[in-house]
């Protein structure tokens, strides 16, 4: 309180004589706290994960992180190839997960809007899987398309499909599409609520223009509806991309990034090597290296969403 | 050869009727005008013609085609939206190519109908603008490019100028008379505001309750009103109605036991001791010496004057008649002081008498 005084006292007839010390701006002291949480929050373990990729710091020896070593770390993972295969394989992953949820979530939201009957309790359910903590879903998987005894086999078995049991998670390409399969059915769901908002925002007047203007269900659709609905459909690519690219519960729960590495992202990578070969330093350097995955995704879809948006007359800055 | 036929068209939203039965035969090239109050129905009556929602009951037919199971854009109808109904992605240029382009016409043939919509409606400076960029006027404009660019059969325009300020309203309302002069298709136009009916319609449908009260040409509605609700609802001001019981001696006997002979029209139609209303416009209520041209038979009246709405031409005076208040018109107007009294002449050929019980004209 007496140092807001105090600040209230600083007229311009003092700081002309001179006679006052300097004092901090208000504006300054006001927002000091904050600055200080995030420097506590954010800054600090920023900096210091930061640091740590320049040492060759092991959790078994502290006394290792007083040792710079330069840019080794980095140099190391660009010619490592289990690294860069991982990398691959999270924008693989990516890009393979996100296009299915996309299109099922539009197809899940489309035929939602047209239901009038129950319409909110369809929409309740519809969020039931990103209820779920990601690691019960791995769990789920894991026991779905496990080979003896999982639900996978016995229905294809039952239905005389295959006769031969799959081996789901133990085939490097099967194992890949169990995973693929287990973070699509929990976050459709994600596409097709923010899609579905998409179409209750749209207004009725063009739709029904366009169907006067002679088109077809399909180019109503095409023409208008996909339009309109290309700000939702990129904010929810945003923020998947981002949750996708750091995808590590289901996949550690359910191969463990095996076999053999096949189903390896970054994130099982960087976790191994941070916490099993115990190479903090390393491994801070990864996570350095694949932010700029993350970084590139966003900036991609926000120049996406910023286009979409500004094409509908929103104003072309968010 | 576009004739509209409505027959016997129902809409239902669940178990309210909205529309009941309504008749209806709009011909070729002509300029049709559905007016009435809002909620009574225009809007879906013309959305069930564009094939918007769909009939519940009855039969439409454009030309010679029943058009009941047709989605709209194989009725060959164009449609003006209230809220202009842009497509906000597109430019101008694209707005009005759209439906053209939809149907795969010739991009040379396209680039043409566009340019020459553009040239009637003066689009030309716009076309490479966005909705967003738009007036409320220049949008409206575009709407109906867009209308013109797709050569339909029938027009369709759903309050097309309500978006708008009044002075741009009566700017578009000149707009859309000469459009129609022009392309001389048969339009159907909703309106709430009288003046638009009247000033564009060829015919008018008045509609009340999802019910039709009278369909004429505007001086039809304007001089043989069906009823007290014609009478009110078309012109302005609105026509006088007072209170009356028929009398023996061929005269309407008024409240504070005034008396006003029965106009010729009526005479036939009303029997003694029925209630009734006595029925007559601003216009055919003046001050002795300031009427334009005064026909037929006249009645004397002196009335004392409340209030005046000078409005250059004509001033519009609110007097006391029978205890009720009624407006008349003052051509060349003087000045005229509140509580003045002025001696009046009443044109009784152009009064009304309605059945005070269902409100129906009561005439020959
Ligand atoms: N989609 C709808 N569902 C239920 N009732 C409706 C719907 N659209 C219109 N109505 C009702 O139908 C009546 C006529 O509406 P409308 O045709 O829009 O009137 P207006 O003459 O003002 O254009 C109104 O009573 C309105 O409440
Ligand atoms: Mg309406």
């Amino acid at each position: 309180m007496a140092k807001h005084l105090r600040v209230f006292r600083h007229t311009p007839e003092h700081r002309k004589k001179g006679t006052m010390r300097r004092r901090l701006p208000e504006w300054f002291v006001l927002l000091l706290p904050a600055f200080i949480i995030m420097a506590a929050v954010v800054l600090i373990p920023l900096v210091f994960s930061l640091y740590s990729s320049f040492t060759p710091y092991k959790l078994t020896r502290p006394s290792t992180l007083w040792r710079w070593i330069g840019t080794s770390n980095y140099e190391k993972i660009l010619t490592d190839v289990k690294f860069w295969s991982a990398f691959g394989r999270t924008i693989l992953f990516l890009t393979i997960a996100l296009n299915l949820e996309l299109l099922f979530g539009l197809l899940i939201a489309l035929m939602v809007n047209k239901v009038t009957l129950g319409q909110r309790t369809i929409r309740t359910i519809l969020m039931f899987p990103m209820m779920f903590s990601p690691i019960l879903v791995g769990f789920q998987f894991k026991f779905i398309f496990n080979d003896n005894i999982g639900l996978a086999n016995n229905a294809l078995q039952a239905l005389g499909i295959s006769d031969a049991a799959l081996p789901w998670l133990v085939d490097g390409k099967l194992a890949m599409f169990s995973i693929i399969f287990a973070e699509v059915w929990m976050s459709t769901s994600v596409f097709a609520v923010l899609i579905l908002a998409g179409l209750f925002a749209i207004p009725r007047d063009p739709l029904e223009a366009a169907k006067v203007d002679g088109c077809t269900a399909w180019q109503t659709f095409r023409h208008i509806t996909l339009p309109f609905l290309m700000p939702f459909i990129f904010i929810a690519l945003t923020i998947r991309s981002l949750d996708v690219a750091r995808a590590y519960d289901i996949v550690q729960i359910m191969t463990g990034g095996g076999p053999a590495g096949r189903t390896e992202l970054i994130w099982t990578l960087m976790s191994r090597t941070g916490y099993v070969d115990a190479r903090m330093g390393l491994a801070n350097a990864m996570g350095y290296v694949s932010i700029l995955l993350s970084i590139a995704f966003t900036i991609y879809f926000f120049k996406k969403l910023s286009a979409a948006r500004s094409e509908l007359g929103f104003g072309d800055k968010i | 050869m576009t004739e509209v036929t409505l027959n016997g068209v129902v809409k239902r939203y669940g178990k309210h009727e909205a529309v009941h039965g309504v008749d209806l035969k709009i011909h070729d090239g002509e300029f049709m005008v559905l007016v009435g109050p809002s909620g009574c129905g225009k809007s879906t009556t013309l959305r069930m013609i564009a094939g918007l929602e769909d009939i519940s009951d009855g039969e439409i037919s454009i030309g010679s085609r029943v058009v009941n199971d047709l989605p709209p854009r194989e009725r060959n109808i164009s449609m003006v939206f209230q809220n202009y109904a842009l497509y906000p992605h597109m430019t101008v240029r694209e707005n009005l190519g759209f439906t053209l382009r939809i149907a795969k016409q010739p991009e040379a043939e396209i680039e043409t109908a566009v340019k020459k919509a553009a040239g009637i409606l003066g689009l030309d400076e716009l076309m490479e603008r966005r909705p967003s960029e738009l007036s409320g006027g220049e949008r409206q404009r575009v709407a109906m490019g867009r209308a013109i660019v797709r050569r339909p059969d029938v027009f369709l325009f759903d309050e097309p100028l309500s978006n708008l300020d009044a002075k741009l309203r009566t700017q578009m309302r000149v707009e859309i008379k000469k459009l129609h002069q022009r392309v001389g298709n048969t339009i159907i136009y909703v309106t709430h505001d009288q003046v638009e009916a009247m000033t564009l319609a060829d015919r008018i449908v008045l509609m009340r309750d999802g019910h039709i009260v009278q369909v004429g040409t505007p001086l039809e509605l304007f001089n043989n009103p069906f009823n007290t609700f014609s009478a009110t609802f078309i012109g302005s001001p609105p026509m006088n109605l007072i209170d009356g019981v028929v009398t023996d001696a061929d005269t309407i006997v008024l409240r504070n036991s005034l008396t006003v002979p029965i106009p010729a029209a009526a005479c036939g139609q009303v029997v003694s001791g029925q209630l009734v209303q006595f029925g007559f416009r601003a216009d055919n209520l003046m001050p002795v010496g300031h009427a334009v041209e005064e026909t037929g038979k006249l009645v004397d009246l002196e009335l004392s004057v409340s209030l005046t709405e000078p409005l250059g031409t004509e001033t519009l005076l609110f007097a006391d008649f029978a205890g009720q208040e009624v407006q008349a018109k003052m051509l060349n107007p003087r000045p005229v002081k509140p509580g003045e009294t002025i001696a009046f002449h009443l044109m009784l050929d152009k009064c009304h008498v309605f059945d005070a019980a269902n409100g129906k004209a009561l005439r020959d």
